[in-house]
């Protein structure tokens, strides 16, 4: 069966790329990849972790340059040497990692690059503010971009990409970092300039989003087209997953009904500051007993992170105590916590968990390096063989154990750092976001620890964005908003719905 | 203490500032850029022994003082070729430029050591104003650089708010990936303000042997370099108000050598410590407030850009 459009014409297509070759050392990231994008559709272009979506649209952007293959807009063949380029021919793209500068101001941000040669500030605002409003975008040009939240960062990114009068839209994952409320007001947004004859490429990994938004949809699998130009209206949600992943994706099993032990990891009273100064989170009080999971919900941004860190000794709390196996640890050092039986697994891998610059090795030792020493020496055997027990334990798939972490891929980073701090058998584990980026495989594996750490007897506290994820994981899932506990839901039989409703309350009233 | 030697001090305050602004506005530009260089002292050395050189073998001042910013721009490229294009550490190689300018500076002038200067600046008059009681010395009697600076000041302000070139600057030393996407070359403008902040320190250093003293000697710049430096973080990397800080730290250096002609009985060792405890105290007021709101200083300072790495 192919999925290929029947009509093939060229011309009709706003883009057209055909048999794109690009290759990294040791990797073939797209091996002949077949893309057509209607004029003034919404198109979504799907696809697992390391499919070749993100490397595709750089090809389109300019970022990269394709080792073969042709790129037609509108019919015309283009090659782009650098973004400058496919920016002139009307491609533009909002990157996964916002291009912005915290000290400018929206105007600022959203015409750099492309600003008149002299600029008149006030006379530029209002020219952003009227591009803004006839998308509905809703962003104040004159206030400084690091008082924004990250909807409305989005918002410029978006505005930005208008600015340069961008036929051709490229968003990456845009939907990671919004609220569900938000999610609908970008796909408002999307429709309006479809509606104004613009073409949008939707990446996502995310079905039931795609299928409200676009109108077709390509995907890709291990570098290559595997349906291109679907009718969205016309496949379902299995349809698509099946040709993601190749086979339908086993849905994690629920596990069984836990009969939970003692009390492994208390907070009372709860307190602590965010970034800014201002609370984070209050009066946050629950437990998590051995042989359970406990979930955390909510909208990013509700003090979910700066809980994690409280709880991890990353950040000092304001007001009450944490406590691990009933010794109170408020005060504790993070070293401390960690020898008191704490796994923590944070929400940025790469800045807080591991050490970017550092070997393989070195980082699977940062933990427990005292115990590969003799003298004040770390024993390098003793730190490699470690290293590879970890490797080989949780399959992580790497190349030479010396070389630095940065060239792992998401989800064998996350396996390694998981690895590590579940591997000294943790009682209480505490996981932000542990899925997060995650293919369909890494998902899996990553669930798989941590029920296996439930089996076990650990207390898990998973604060996670992923309510699909939440609902079959967890034993009790509570829902943060507004810095605190908004309500408890048993997860067999609550519904999205009544969740949802949680997460959002108050919502509109704390507007920023 | 007489009215001609207070007029004296602020004749000296107007001048020192100066001297300090167009050193302290190069070093702004490389900054916003966000390239620190540290070299401004080895700098402003080659700026002064290039311009009087010179300025006893052509004659002409103007011609002098184009050799020095020329020269202050060739010093400063060094640097901008090491960290810029290199992506080498900009503290060391800054450094490294102090050295190596203070050294090539006392290697030219070793034949020009005492000396008596080819030419000289001459200050300019102006018709009427220039003869106004306490004004007219003060402001209307100048060597024709402080004027250059003021100058300098609304131009570098003007450029880096009002113009496209400016915020790409501005955008540089901020985030250079961000710069680098929105379709600006980081290495052009960031290898050019680089070399505008050494033209300008080169020609701060010019001002020195075309006007404050007319002489070579080793080790004339005196640390004047260092006190630039100071005054950029002082003034918030802000063109305005790095003029006022100029002209309270070129105060604080006219006063100096005067303190003991007022009679007064305080140690002139304290008073050239003033500019940098006042610099920490502006540091201490930065990181105090920085936990509410973004610091002023440009966030990508210090950071050598390579478009690969992640």
């Amino acid at each position: 069966m192919t999925h290929s459009s029947s009509v093939v014409d060229g011309n009709q297509f706003a883009v057209h790329l055909s048999d794109v070759w690009k290759m990294f050392p040791g990797v073939v990231a797209n091996a002949g990849v077949e893309l057509c994008v209607r004029r003034g559709t919404i198109h979504a272009l799907l696809g697992e972790n390391g499919a070749g979506k993100s490397t595709l649209m750089n090809v389109l952007a300019g970022v990269y340059r394709p080792d073969r293959g042709q790129l037609k807009l509108h019919g015309q063949v283009h090659s782009f040497r650098n973004p400058a380029d496919a920016l002139s021919a009307g491609v533009g793209m909002v990157h996964q990692e916002f291009r912005l500068i915290p000290s400018f101001s929206v105007a600022e941000n959203v015409v750099l690059g492309s600003a008149p040669s002299l600029i008149q500030p006030r006379q530029l605002e209002a020219e952003v503010a009227a591009m803004a409003k006839k998308f509905g975008l809703r962003v104040d040009p004159t206030q400084p971009l690091w008082q924004l939240s990250m909807g409305e960062r989005q918002k410029v990114e978006i505005l930005k990409v208008l600015w340069r009068d961008a036929s051709v839209l490229i968003l990456d994952e845009p939907t990671t970092v919004l609220t569900p409320s938000e999610v609908d007001e970008l796909a408002e947004i999307l429709r309006r300039m479809a509606q104004d004859g613009r073409s949008i490429i939707f990446i996502s990994h995310k079905l039931h989003e795609v299928s409200g938004i676009c109108s077709e949809a390509t995907v890709l699998r291990q570098g290559k087209t595997v349906a291109t130009s679907l009718d969205m209206a016309a496949t379902d949600a299995a349809e698509l997953a099946r040709l993601m992943v190749g086979s339908s994706p086993v849905a994690p099993d629920r596990p069984e009904v836990a009969t939970p032990g003692d009390p492994l990891l208390e907070l009372t009273e709860l307190r602590a500051s965010g970034d800014r100064g201002i609370d984070a989170f209050s009066n946050i009080t629950f437990q998590v007993n051995s042989g359970e999971i406990v979930g955390i919900a909510g909208v990013a941004g509700n003090g979910q992170r700066e809980l994690a860190d409280v709880i991890a000794g990353l950040r000092p709390s304001t007001q009450g105590s944490v406590t691990l196996n009933g010794a109170d640890v408020t005060a504790a050092r993070p070293q401390q916590r960690f020898r008191a039986g704490l796994a923590y697994i944070p929400e940025d891998r790469l800045g807080v968990g591991l050490a970017p610059r550092l070997s393989i090795t070195d980082n699977a030792i940062l933990r427990i390096y005292r115990q590969q020493r003799r003298g004040p020496f770390i024993v390098a055997e003793k730190a490699l063989a470690y290293c590879k027990y970890l490797i080989t334990r949780f399959g992580v798939r790497s190349g030479d154990p010396g070389g630095p972490i940065a060239a792992l891929s998401g989800g064998n980073l996350q396996r390694l750092l998981v690895g590590r701090e579940l591997d000294g058998q943790p009682s209480v584990v505490v996981a932000a976001q542990p899925t997060r980026g995650l293919d369909v495989q890494g998902v899996k594996a990553i669930q798989d620890l941590l029920l296996d750490q439930r089996k076990a007897g650990a207390a898990v506290l998973l604060i996670s964005e992923d309510l699909d994820e939440l609902l079959t994981l967890t034993d009790r899932l509570l829902v943060m908003e507004g810095g605190v506990i908004r309500g408890e839901f048993d997860p067999r039989t609550v519904s999205r719905h009544e969740v949802g409703m949680a997460m959002l309350a108050d919502t509109n009233a704390t507007t920023r | 203490m007489n009215e001609a030697s207070l007029i004296g001090l602020f004749v000296a305050t107007v001048s020192f500032a100066a001297l300090l602004y167009l050193a302290a506005l190069g070093e702004l530009l490389s900054e916003k850029a966000g390239v620190l260089n540290l070299g401004v002292e080895g700098m402003m050395a080659i700026g002064a022994v290039t311009a009087f050189i010179a300025g006893v073998e052509l004659g002409n001042p103007w011609a002098a003082l184009a050799i020095a910013m020329m020269s202050g721009a060739a010093l400063a490229s060094v640097h901008g070729f090491f960290t810029v294009a290199l992506g080498a550490e900009q503290v060391v190689s800054g450094l490294s430029l102090t050295i190596l300018g203070l050294g090539l500076a006392a290697y030219l002038g070793k034949d020009y050591v005492g000396q008596p200067h080819g030419t000289e600046l001459v200050p300019v008059e102006w018709a009427g104003l220039s003869d106004i009681p306490w004004v007219g010395p003060i402001f209307f009697s100048q060597s024709p650089i402080v004027y250059i600076a003021i100058l300098m000041g609304v131009a570098v302000s003007v450029v880096l708010t009002n113009t496209r070139i400016g915020l790409a600057l501005r955008a540089s030393g901020e985030s250079a990936s961000s710069t680098d996407s929105a379709g600006h070359s980081v290495l052009g403008l960031r290898l050019s303000a680089v070399a505008a902040g050494g033209a300008l320190a080169g020609a701060s250093g010019a001002y020195l042997t075309l006007s404050l003293t007319p002489q070579w000697a080793e080790g004339l710049t005196a640390g004047r370099g260092w006190i630039a430096v100071a005054l950029v973080i002082f003034g918030a990397w802000k063109p305005g108000r790095v003029g006022w800080g100029a002209i309270l730290f070129g105060g604080t250096l006219a006063l100096k050598t005067r303190l003991q002609t007022f009679g007064v009985d305080f140690s002139p060792i304290i008073l050239s410590m003033l500019p940098y405890v006042l610099t920490l105290l502006i540091l201490l007021v930065i990181s105090v407030r920085s936990r509410k709101r973004p610091s002023p200083a440009p966030a990508g300072l210090g950071f050598p850009y390579r478009r690969e790495e992640r």
